[in-house]
């Protein structure tokens, strides 16, 4: 036997990045920062990065979650299907989040939120969210995960 | 001080005999290449060609061999994603001086595997995950290739998390094993540099044994490396120098052969412009391609297919029922060197094609992407825009009337401004084929061997470079 630590001691991997051809960074950047603080392994994609961008390196990187930052009001458009290229590419249950401007007007965040829920993301967050409530949100889950659920209930 | 090296070829056994102090080129000696037979008949035959021509051989200071012969250093790489971990072995492979026989990526099935076998490798390279990361594909892949007949050396250079178990697997199934490190140790960095020294370990302890090779162990000092692996390394002491002596800086060498056309570059490969976001793997600083499809006589055909028959009929002046009857003679007689001058014009305007495309697909591309905020520049591979210098090596640079011409071929092109060729570089030509001693040579002496690089490196770009067009001449 290998004296390697078993996989569950790792700290976290989440794939991070800016969806679509958009190149509003400075959110992505604030929230990376706020995750390797919070003991994250961040692996961050940056700007215009297309779907299949972050499932490639959560394949390679055996991520535990991908949080996809959409901010030019196209994300819907940019997030179609991307659960479907996630079980397409074999991880049916990566933890997927979403936020940032994620559609164009004032629409009700309740009807932009269960949009994106069904679209297959476990979790959306609406314009202005802290990065405090996203990481507090990432512990809950990633706790009831190990509980063999899906994700926090509320 | 003279030096002797030797490059056991596809065709020829060729020596390079080289005074130290002060660097100069002595005689040139060539035999035939006996590697698949015995080694030993074409050494010989090219040692009693180079004693003729220098009256007596002296007591050489350093015999050092490289060789491309029996297939060159055959290997198969695998990875996990293809644009990942599976390029960043094909890259390290390609960097080693290899003849890439097959890449695989994510799991192996039973038919990759069967593959494998017929492909029939010298050396596996087997990566997968980084460190940390993906542990699952790689434990896979090694399993399977345990249970397979496989008996080339394995080298494993992913997840360091699953290293040891991967090395363990094919361990206990008898498989020769090297473990190096992750060519992917973070998602997008790319560390190629320790497994191209693994490689290059295991060609000098197995794989010449293997070739038979070391028959001449009595002639030689050392086979130390792939032919294209010493190309590379002349080409990367040209770009950097050496103590107290000032390298030429970035710049790209085009190798035309038979059945490839390689093209290296020893550049960064920045964006040359502001504003300019990089997207895709880092590239490595020395850089191979390798494209199979482009050589002047195996693959004469295909660089017809990638041209057009009108557009090499009419840059050589000739019709395209007798470009495609040439070509078709290129493929059928392999050996033979073009007599006519409506031959020549072929010849010439295929290499000059095979170099346009060879570069094209070497060098990075930029587009224009559309964005709410308005339009970004996207950069993909390296800006060779700037690149001082393209050195051009290879028969039939070499004996062709115009050299210079086929070299242009690499410019960039006005019609296509999204290529990042090189624009405005100066124009050598390695017309004594001497890059693959020097490299040789950069391994005991690296200020011998750039000053001869130097010496010898033709600067052609002043020449009359002209289509030679069978119509006019």
């Amino acid at each position: 036997m290998t004296t390697e630590r078993a996989p569950d001691s790792r700290p976290k991997t989440l794939v991070t990045g800016v969806i679509g051809a958009d190149t509003h960074i400075v959110g992505n950047r604030i929230l990376g920062m706020a995750l390797a603080k919070a003991r994250y392994k961040v692996i961050n994609l940056g700007a215009l990065t297309p779907a299949e961008e972050f499932i490639k390196a959560a394949i390679e990187t055996a991520a535990d979650g991908i949080m996809v930052s959409s901010l030019y009001g196209q994300g819907e458009l940019d997030c179609r299907g991307f659960r479907d290229l996630c079980i397409e590419a074999g991880l049916d249950d990566i933890l997927l989040y979403v936020g940032g401007n994620l559609v164009v007007g004032k629409q009700p965040w309740p009807d932009v939120e269960k949009r994106f829920l069904d679209m297959g993301f476990d979790r959306a967050f609406p314009p202005g969210a802290r990065t405090d409530a996203v990481i507090e949100t990432l512990a809950r889950d990633f706790a009831a995960r190990a509980q063999g659920l899906r994700r926090a209930v509320e | 001080m003279t030096a002797l090296l030797i490059d056991f070829g596809s065709t020829y056994t060729k020596l390079r005999a080289v005074e130290l102090d002060p660097p100069a080129v002595v005689a040139s000696g060539q035999g035939p290449s006996t590697v698949t037979t015995n080694v030993m008949v074409g050494m010989d035959l090219a040692l009693a060609d180079l004693e003729k021509r220098m009256g007596s051989l002296p007591d050489f200071s350093c015999r050092l061999a490289c060789s491309s012969a029996a297939g060159g250093l055959r290997m198969v790489t695998i990875g996990l994603v293809r644009e990942l971990t599976a390029e960043a072995a094909r890259q390290a492979a390609l960097g080693a001086g290899a003849r890439l026989v097959g890449t695989f990526a994510q799991h192996l099935t039973g038919d990759d595997v069967e593959r494998i076998v017929e492909l029939a490798p010298d050396i596996l390279l087997l990566a997968g995950g980084t460190d940390g990361g993906n542990r699952e594909v790689i434990l896979h892949n090694a399993a399977v290739l345990a249970t397979s007949p496989l008996d080339c050396a394995i080298i494993v250079a992913g997840n360091r998390a699953a290293a040891g178990d991967v090395e363990a697997r094919l361990a206990k199934a008898g498989k020769p094993v090297l473990v190096t490190e992750n060519v992917m140790p973070e998602f997008g960095e790319l560390n190629i540099e320790s497994a191209r020294a693994a490689i290059r370990k295991v060609f000098i302890e197995r794989i010449v044994h293997a070739k038979g090779i070391d028959r001449a162990a009595s002639r030689l000092d050392a086979v130390l490396m792939p032919t294209p692996a010493a190309v590379m390394e002349a080409a990367r002491l040209l770009a950097e120098g050496c103590d107290g002596l000032d390298g030429l800086g970035p710049l790209v060498l085009v190798d035309i052969g038979g059945a490839t056309t390689d093209v290296h570059s020893i550049a960064a490969g920045a964006p040359t412009e502001s504003g300019v976001i990089v997207q895709g793997l880092p590239e490595p600083y020395v850089k191979r391609t390798v494209e199979g499809d482009l050589g002047l006589r195996y693959n004469a055909r295909s660089i017809v297919d990638a041209a057009g028959l009108e557009s090499i009929a009419a840059e050589a002046g000739v019709t395209g029922k007798r470009v495609g009857d040439l070509v078709e003679q290129l493929t059928q007689n392999v050996e033979h060197l073009p007599g006519s001058k409506e031959e020549q014009a072929t010849e010439v305007a295929l290499a000059r094609a095979a170099v346009r495309f060879a570069v094209k697909r070497h060098a990075g591309t930029i587009e224009t992407v559309y964005t709410v905020t308005g339009p970004v520049t996207v950069q993909r591979g390296k800006d060779l825009r700037e690149t001082g210098m393209i050195i051009g090596t290879g028969g039939p640079l070499v004996h062709a009337p115009n050299p210079a011409f086929i070299l242009k071929g690499a410019l960039a092109d006005p019609t296509e401004p999204l290529s990042l060729r090189p624009r405005r570089p100066r124009l050598m030509l390695d017309r004594g084929y001497l890059l693959y001693a020097v490299g040789l040579l950069s391994t005991v002496d690296r200020a011998a061997a750039f000053t001869l690089a130097r010496q010898q490196l033709q600067h052609i770009s002043e020449e009359k470079a002209d289509g030679p067009s069978a119509a006019t001449s």
